[in-house]
């Protein structure tokens, strides 16, 4: 029986970690953390002043959200702009757990600037979807 | 705590925020970050400019 020859992984000089295995302990951990708290993803990958910015905008932003009353959507089943707002809520992962858990940002919308809250909520989550998928390709080397 | 911002203030705010996250995240040196972070908000204040403009001659 012939010997079929096995391709050997290829050794990434820059990135060696990605060239042997693809998914790292850092390419779970540092989404799963970023996610969690807001730029911590790129603050255990030594990304200091990124994942400072990062903290910032996002966690400004979200305050802000419920500082002007905004509104935080619950896992629902029911209207489609229901289901994406707590969709784009729930990327702001830990933020959105403790004020679930404290049951901030349950008033009605009572003036115009409201709504600009509930859109503040909504887009911080979804700008800490971006920085998490940015943790993840510094993990695997695809970014610097 | 109850904040009202207006219309304006609440679009320049959102403009930063989300240009300083559009910079780190989609470019990779640090320059070119500086630059497409600028970029975006410029367009996002732009842009409010353009729709109040507009928004004023449909008024019309």
């Amino acid at each position: 029986m012939a010997n079929i020859p096995t391709a050997k992984p290829k050794v990434d000089a820059e990135h060696p970690a990605t060239a042997q295995s693809p998914i790292s302990n850092m390419a779970v951990l540092a989404p799963a953390l970023g996610w969690l708290i807001p730029g911590a993803g790129h603050l255990i990958q030594k990304r200091w002043i990124r994942g400072a910015l990062l903290m910032f905008s996002i966690v400004t932003m979200f305050l802000l959200g419920l500082a002007t009353q905004g509104r935080v959507y619950k896992p629902n089943g029911g209207d489609i702009l229901d289901i994406l707002g707590f969709v784009g809520d729930v990327g702001a992962g830990g933020l959105y757990i403790l004020t679930r858990a404290m049951d901030w940002g349950q008033v009605a919308v009572a003036h115009a600037t409201a709504d600009y809250g509930t859109k503040f909520l909504i887009v911080s989550g979804l700008l800490n979807f971006i920085a998490v998928a940015d943790a993840y390709h510094i993990a695997i080397g695809k970014k610097q | 705590m109850t904040l009202e911002l207006s219309h304006f203030s609440a679009a320049v705010l959102f403009a930063a925020f989300a240009s300083i996250v559009f910079g780190i995240t989609q470019r990779t040196s640090a320059r070119e970050q500086l630059r497409y972070g600028l970029y975006c908000f410029a367009m996002f204040v732009g842009g409010v400019f353009v729709a109040g403009w507009l928004m004023w001659l449909i008024r019309r």
